[in-house]
């Protein structure tokens, strides 16, 4: 037991080395980074606004002032696309924030230690997210939550005489964020909950708490250090899938709303939700594809890196 | 191992009774306002008043919730605001007949591709097959049905000439071939991934080494003693994968033209017909558990580790 979560701790150098080992793994990483750097960095990249319409250039193919060419509005291809990428940044890191960090390692961590009623409630409270199909409760989510959070935040806009909050778009990352919660924490939180049951009673953390450590420093110096690993798996696994439920959601017009650019929204915008999808592959291949691509790219690589990281972590494999 | 059984069934209604709370709770707060919904320009405050009191819906939340429930248990989930009062259940009925059958033939395609690859990646650990397969099916994994759809449709039913482009005829009918496929191969990923880590570990036990020691021939030991052991989790995730699967083929339904449970509940979302996507989630939970109810169950059945007390 003690050799495991020793050879964990010391192992993060060995860990970087056998990831550079892997070498589509390392290669999937760069071109994730890239990919949110591009996102991060979209208004100093796009050589156009997102909402900058050219009526006298509309469907026109690539050139060399559109390089992938405009939409039906004449808005430049890539210029949506790379504000598009910002828009998956932005929900990806919030769902890092919310569903795994928040949600997911700390109810983890505090059901694992307190177990009892507290871990009652957060099991119970997972299963009955979990017995929903997820798409399905997501879609039902931000259909049924948009007004609501609308309207809390114009009563705040009103109360406190400002505005400029549902302008900015937001709201719809608000509403993407909640509807995307229950999609990952659970996973994360079972997980860490069952390496802190194992944990907790290791010699070291019984040490601890007889020589009068305090609950959180142990919580957060002795506990926390080792579900690092298999945090950052499931969160690999996570942020995939909650890229791509922003994409399915702005698709059916209940994520990211227009004149904001979103992946999702411009695929449904060039095949008519999805009806005309044939003939705009046919005839306006780069409308289709230069989103397609890059959330192919993207959720391709996601599943490497998580692959390799389970394989790296996997105990019983070192 | 009995009592956890007993325990889970004795819990299943509760939690079903939470998720209906949770759905009936979204819907009946959710925006728009039934009445106006089904009035229309007909609206006139009277009239919705007496249409109100009749519904029930001036009553207290907690009495029109319990009302929901204990019609839905008897299978009526009320009736259709949009479809001039259809009961729900009868136009749900036909199309989740038809969402079953297309993700039934999908997971068939899934799992005996992603089986046989899994199995094949698994032996073939530490060359460079093994990853080979893995990423491969990945590829395919993570291309997005947006454009899987349209392409296959473009290539099989419009150059090639091959199958109808869209529209539904049945289980037996040629237009199933293309969306089953296309839901299937990329769901193959998920059973290359699960029984390629699987054999992996039988691989990896004792039993396995003593029957190589033993001299038992590399067929019977991959066959008998391995890959039999190996399948017991995919069982697992079996009935996630079904009550997942309903979900999964939304997009390939609007794009084939599948007159599918995806397609109406995403119509009842955009025209606010709640009670038919409330009874969509509320069927889908209910398959869910129940489905992996029945898989805990066989699994302790077919797993002799686990002791039937």
């Amino acid at each position: 037991m003690m050799n495991k979560y020793e050879k964990n701790i010391s192992s993060f150098r060995l860990f970087f080395i056998q990831l550079s080992g892997k070498k589509l793994a390392s290669l999937s990483i760069i071109i994730l980074l890239m990919v949110y750097l591009i996102g991060i960095f979209a208004p100093l990249l796009a050589p156009y606004d997102y909402t900058e319409t050219n009526l006298l250039k509309t469907q026109a193919g690539p050139d060399f002032e559109n390089w992938l060419g405009t939409d039906r509005l004449g808005r430049d291809i890539l210029s949506r696309v790379i504000w598009g990428i910002q828009t998956t940044v932005i929900v990806t890191i919030t769902g890092l924030l919310t569903g795994s960090l928040f949600l997911g390692l700390f109810m983890g961590l505090l059901a694992g230690y307190y177990r009892k009623l507290f871990d009652f409630l957060v099991m119970r409270s997972g299963e009955l997210v979990s017995s929903f199909p997820d798409i399905l409760l997501i879609i039902l989510l931000a259909a049924t939550l948009r007004p609501r959070i609308t309207q809390f935040i114009y009563n705040i806009e009103e109360k406190f005489n400002f505005s400029g909050i549902i302008s900015s778009g937001v709201v719809d990352y608000i509403v993407i964020g909640v509807a995307l919660l229950p999609l990952s924490w659970f996973g994360t939180m079972r997980l860490i909950r069952a390496q802190v049951f194992q944990i907790r009673e290791v010699d070291y953390v019984l040490s601890a708490k007889t020589s009068g450590a305090s609950t959180m420093r142990i919580i957060f110096k002795h506990i926390l250090p080792n579900v690092v690993s298999p945090l950052i798996v499931t969160s690999t696994f996570g942020l995939g899938a909650v890229a791509l439920s922003e994409v399915i959601l702005s698709f059916f017009g209940l994520g990211v709303q227009p004149p904001r650019p979103s992946l999702g929204a411009m695929i449904s915008d060039v095949s008519g939700r999805g009806g005309a999808s044939v003939s705009v592959l046919t005839n306006h291949p780069e409308q289709l594809l230069s989103p397609i691509i890059v959330i192919w790219i993207m959720i391709f690589c996601w599943n490497i890196i998580g692959d390799a990281l389970t394989d790296i972590l996997n105990p019983r494999r070192n | 191992m009995i009592k956890y059984i007993i325990r889970r069934i004795i819990w299943m209604p509760i939690l079903l009774l939470m998720v209906s709370l949770i759905v009936f709770g979204l819907g009946t707060y959710g925006p728009g306002d039934p009445v106006e919904v089904q009035l229309g320009n007909n609206y006139d405050e009277k009239t919705a008043q007496r249409i109100r009191d009749k519904m029930g819906l001036n009553d207290p939340f907690v009495f029109q919730w319990i009302r929901y429930v204990k019609n839905a248990v008897k299978g009526d989930f009320g009736e259709s605001y949009v479809f001039k009062n259809r009961p729900v259940t009868s136009l749900l009925l036909p199309k989740l007949l038809v969402s079953a059958q297309l993700n039934l033939i999908a997971f068939l395609i899934a799992i005996s591709i992603g089986t046989p690859l899994g199995f094949y990646a698994a032996v073939h650990y530490g060359t460079s097959k093994d990853p080979g397969v893995v990423i491969s099916t990945l590829f395919f994994y993570a291309m997005p049905v947006f454009f899987t759809a349209p392409l296959m449709i473009l290539i099989f039913a419009l150059k090639l000439d091959l199958v109808p482009t869209s529209g539904w005829g049945g289980l037996f009918d040629k237009r199933i071939i293309l969306p089953a496929i296309t839901v299937g191969i990329p769901g193959s990923a998920v059973f290359v991934r699960l029984v390629r880590a699987s054999m992996l570990e039988v691989l990896d036990s004792d039993y396995v080494k003593l029957a190589r020691a033993k001299g038992v021939s590399e067929i019977m030991v991959l066959w008998k003693h391995a890959f039999r052991n190996a399948m017991l989790p995919v069982i697992t995730i079996i009935g996630f994968t079904l009550a997942g699967l309903f979900g999964g083929s939304l997009i390939v339904e609007i794009i084939f033209g599948i007159p599918g449970v995806g397609r109406i509940s995403l119509e009842s979302v955009y025209s606010r017909d709640y009670p038919i996507i409330m009874a969509v989630v509320l069927i889908g939970s209910t398959a869910l558990v129940i489905a992996n109810l029945i898989i805990d169950f066989i699994y302790t059945l077919v797993d002799p580790r686990i002791e039937m007390q």
